[in-house]
């Protein structure tokens, strides 16, 4: 097992991995009954790392490998309080889309959609990103209009939606009621084929891998107590491994990104919602593309083992209880059968909850802060899975150039004091 | 979902109410700077453990309440009739009935259960 060597040239792209997955490499395993190496190691926790990363999650992994893989910073730990991917990154639904309604919004997750292509090839790791196409219903003309705004928007954008009518709908997704003696009837969709699912665990893993291969230090069940911060900068990061004396913090904790950035005295405008997800058993596939409606707050998409995921708008108060009640599956219940009324008898088998950071205006909060040296990628709310690469790249762009790179400009988190937000309340409130 | 013990009518389910958020104080809109009333609007404290925040009970009596709630177990452990309703997110919610209660501000409507 080579792991390639640290302070490489920067800007140079390495592919340099443990093993490189092959079918050969399986095939001998299979015959060899020999054990597969560890996707990444465990490392004592070093006393100083140029940049520490707080949350190992996908953006939090995701920067580290960019730090390495785009700009040769290699000295880089990651640290997370519990299992890589076990908050947001692992409880999402996995959707993949960038029909925003900002132009900001839609370069910034297009860009997403576009490493998300590459990512498998890039990583070598199968994240099994399928491209099957994004629903989104209207079901009154309010909804109609704002799909015909986001269209428009996204064709200038050179982003591919269009809205279409119901009989169109019918076609895309046979199983759907899109008659117009529905509660709710269905007026017109905004499809988006560049949108789809992806394995999320695989994200987190390949990101991981990519990384500790380039050497960065990924240090689970390590929880940050503290961040030392003197004369208007960060000094150092205090875990319950140790401390760590460092001069870059970026924090990449999502639902908990409040608790890290109060640590260093940096106030953010940012509410943490419980959302709720579930998963039903699996059934034959029928159902080809990702089917949102917003009226009726919920999403729905098939996995490739055949089990319904279903998503829906964040629970009506602020809370860091990651539990599912029944008011929602049962609410759920009730929107998945008014549109498609043939799936009465699909069971739940188990429904689950993460945390949502959610700014006033659905945007996120990214980039410098006051406290030189501490660094946001947070207010992530509903949507932070599907701008997991682009938000790494980035992030690992403004670590290392010290500059805000053009991408996420208008996601500062000055924009607040000054008054000029990103509204994508429209796109982002519930479809995903 | 939790049961919230309304300052009026008692136990109630979360779902007869409106989070309206944490309870932030108003600065005077004729002396404050905008960064201080952007702040006001905006940035929040997000607590996990005890928060002081604002509910309106919508589908019930429709007056406001402030409530001490753990954000992490949902617990309470103080509810009490709340005049200042009109704070943080509330979204240009009708306050008609929030004038009215101030004679039992501070007064504890006791425990009850997450």
């Amino acid at each position: 097992m080579q792991v390639h060597a640290i302070g490489s040239r920067p800007g140079k792209r390495q592919t340099a991995y443990p093993a490189r997955y092959s079918a050969l490499g399986l095939l001998r395993r299979g015959l060899t009954r020999a054990q597969w190496p560890p996707s990444w190691r465990s490392h004592p926790v070093k006393g100083s790392y140029d940049v520490v990363i707080i949350g190992g999650g996908v953006h939090g992994l995701a920067a580290a490998y960019y730090l390495a893989a785009n700009h040769g910073i290699t000295d880089v730990a990651v640290l997370d309080k519990g299992y890589l991917g076990s908050g947001g990154s692992g409880r999402n639904t996995a959707i993949l889309r960038s029909n925003y309604l900002t132009p900001e919004g839609v370069r910034f997750y297009d860009r997403s959609i576009q490493l998300y292509r590459g990512l498998a090839a890039e990583l070598d790791f199968n994240v099994m990103f399928s491209q099957r196409g994004h629903l989104t219903l209207a079901h009154n003309d309010a909804s109609l209009r704002t799909m015909r705004w986001r269209a428009e928007v996204n064709k200038v954008q050179g982003v591919d939606s269009e809205v279409i009518g119901p009989a169109e709908i019918k076609r895309r997704a046979p199983f759907l009621d899109v008659s117009q003696e529905a509660r709710y009837p269905i007026l017109g969709a905004l499809w988006h084929p560049p949108g789809g699912i992806i394995r999320h665990d695989a994200v987190v893993w390949g990101y991981a891998r990519g990384a500790a291969a380039h050497g960065v230090h990924i240090h689970q069940n390590t929880q940050v107590t503290g961040i030392d911060v003197a004369d208007g900068r960060v000094r150092g990061v205090r875990t319950s491994g140790g401390d760590i004396a460092t001069r870059v913090v970026l924090n990449a904790t999502a639902g908990w990104s409040t608790l890290i950035s109060d640590m260093a005295g940096v106030a953010m405008p940012i509410q943490t919602f419980p959302l709720q997800a579930a998963v039903t058993e699996p059934v034959q596939p029928f159902l080809s593309t990702v089917i949102v409606s917003g009226t009726l707050h919920v999403y729905i998409s098939q996995t490739d083992r055949g089990e319904l995921v279903f998503g829906a708008s964040v629970d009506p108060f602020t809370s860091y209880a990651m539990r599912g009640s029944l008011e929602f599956i049962e609410g759920l219940a009730g929107h998945v059968l008014e549109l498609m009324p043939a799936l009465t008898k699909v069971r739940v088998l188990r429904q689950w909850a993460g945390l949502c950071d959610m700014t006033p205006d659905f945007s996120p909060v990214m980039g410098h802060t006051p406290v030189q040296g501490f660094l946001v990628d947070a207010g992530w709310g509903t949507y932070g899975f599907k701008a997991g690469p682009v938000s790494g790249e980035a992030m690992a762009q403004c670590i290392a150039s010290g500059q805000t790179p053009q991408i996420i400009a208008p996601f500062g988190l000055d924009r607040f004091a000054d008054g000029v937000l990103v509204g994508e309340k429209g796109a982002a409130a519930v479809g995903h | 979902m939790i049961l919230l013990p309304c300052a009026w009518c008692g136990p109630r389910d979360a779902s007869e109410f409106h989070h309206v958020g944490e309870a932030v104080a108003r600065p005077d809109p004729g002396t404050a700077t905008p960064q201080q009333w952007r702040g006001y609007l905006y940035l929040r404290a997000n607590p996990c453990g005890w928060t002081t925040e604002t509910w309106y009970h919508r589908m019930g009596c429709r007056r406001f309440m402030k409530v001490e709630r753990h954000t992490q177990t949902n617990e309470i452990r103080a509810v009490w009739a709340g005049e200042q309703g009109r704070s943080a997110g509330q979204q240009g919610r009708s306050a008609g009935q929030a004038g009215q209660s101030a004679g039992q501000a501070g007064q504890s409507a006791g425990q009850a259960g997450g």
